[in-house]
């Protein structure tokens, strides 16, 4: 199921995922590769086992008289939170997306952008933003940099461009160093997870003066 | 935690929550929360902890790391507001029992990372602290690159494995 992921996140953003340290917009990408790819879901449980031990290792805070039969009273209560099961039953999305778009790929409220070029942002918080976005099969993308960080998760098709091939579960990072012009793939329709802290920069003048209005 | 997971046993529960009600206490309070706060989300934890028992797997984390998630997970719901996406869940329970050497050696290798955590000297084990309290630089990466996170990984990736090969 996840061989063939050739693109992984960093360590860096995943013992920062494992410390709780990103945005949501962020936690919702990770989340998600992490749903397609083991080496990546092993390395980042490796770091919550990191943050196991500094919570053992903290030395102990006082707990307020009453605390334990006061929990014990909330348990007997039925106040907590439910458990819930989740597992995707969706061929494209994994199991994070489906409470952001509210079911599955036929519940996405896309918004076209022109060309056949789709998109839908996703309800996060505004600390950094998420996006899924619909690339017809053989189309560029407007040539881009980055101010900041924008990360990029196949989820079904593919796109090349100056930074390899990616397919389903791969994920790639730019940041304001990365200058790129992603071209999906012919063989079928691309779709993508994008996540950013700030604004894409085209080069061109016309997707610059388009850019307010499309909120890319 | 067995005992707690199997039988509801409220002794089991009260040994674990006098072990780490205290610890997530300090730990929300150095990541920013007043020590009423901690304490009301600490409680919230530790309900929680009982409320999860049975879905608790040895295979894949050790007691206080599970537990650490709950409450990095409470903490980004508190304090930010926000929701944390989590991964899709692979199988547990009965159907995927855990083999109890598998358990036994994480167990083990969780042990070892505590005691490699408690001997870094004072600043490095500071650094790496930090990260965990919400305030994350390079500096405090580097400084987590020297513990022994490499065998604790492997075996994760293996116990993924099998839980692929159940749900095959």
């Amino acid at each position: 199921m996840t061989q063939e992921i050739q693109h992984h996140l960093s360590p860096q953003i995943l013992m920062a995922y494992a410390a709780g340290a990103l945005p949501e917009a962020f936690n919702l990408i990770v989340a998600t590769h992490l749903s397609l790819c083991d080496q990546c879901r092993a390395e980042a449980e490796s770091y919550d086992a990191l943050g196991g031990a500094v919570l053992e290792a903290e030395p102990d805070a006082v707990m307020s008289e009453g605390s334990f039969e006061a929990v014990m009273a909330r348990i007997a209560a039925g106040d907590g939170p439910v458990p819930k099961a989740r597992r995707a039953k969706d061929r494209v999305l994994p199991a994070p997306l489906h409470d952001y778009v509210g079911g599955g790929l036929a519940d996405v409220k896309w918004r076209p952008l022109g060309r056949g070029l789709k998109q839908a942002i996703l309800p996060t918080t505004d600390s950094a933003s998420a996006r899924l976005l619909y690339i017809p099969a053989g189309m560029a993308m407007p040539r881009h940099g980055h101010s900041d960080i924008e990360m990029t998760l196949v989820l079904q098709g593919a796109f090349q461009d100056e930074g390899g091939y990616f397919a389903r579960g791969d994920i790639e990072i730019a940041d304001s160093e990365t200058e790129h012009t992603p071209v999906a793939d012919s063989h079928e329709d691309c779709i993508c997870l994008a996540a950013s802290n700030a604004p894409l920069k085209f080069r061109s003048l016309l997707p610059r003066l388009a850019q307010p209005f499309l909120k890319i | 935690m067995q005992r707690l997971a199997q039988h509801k046993d409220k002794k089991a529960f009260a040994e674990l929550f006098a072990h780490f009600a205290p610890r997530v206490k300090g730990f929300l309070m150095k990541s920013g929360a007043d020590a009423a706060l901690a304490e009301e989300v600490a409680q919230d934890v530790m309900a929680t902890v009982w409320l999860k028992a049975h879905m608790f797997d040895p295979a894949r984390a050790s007691v206080a790391t599970w537990i650490f998630t709950i409450a990095r997970n409470r903490r980004i719901d508190v304090l930010r507001k926000e929701q944390r996406p989590e991964p899709e869940e692979l199988p547990w329970g009965p159907e995927a029992e855990p083999p109890q050497d598998e358990a036994i050696a994480l167990q083990q290798d969780s042990a070892r990372l505590v005691r490699a955590v408690k001997d870094l000297p004072d600043a490095q084990r500071q650094l790496v602290e930090q990260a965990y309290f919400g305030d994350l630089s390079h500096s405090q990466i580097a400084a987590a690159t020297g513990l022994p996170l490499g065998t604790i990984k492997s075996r994760l990736r293996l116990a993924l494995e099998r839980l692929r090969h159940v749900m095959r």
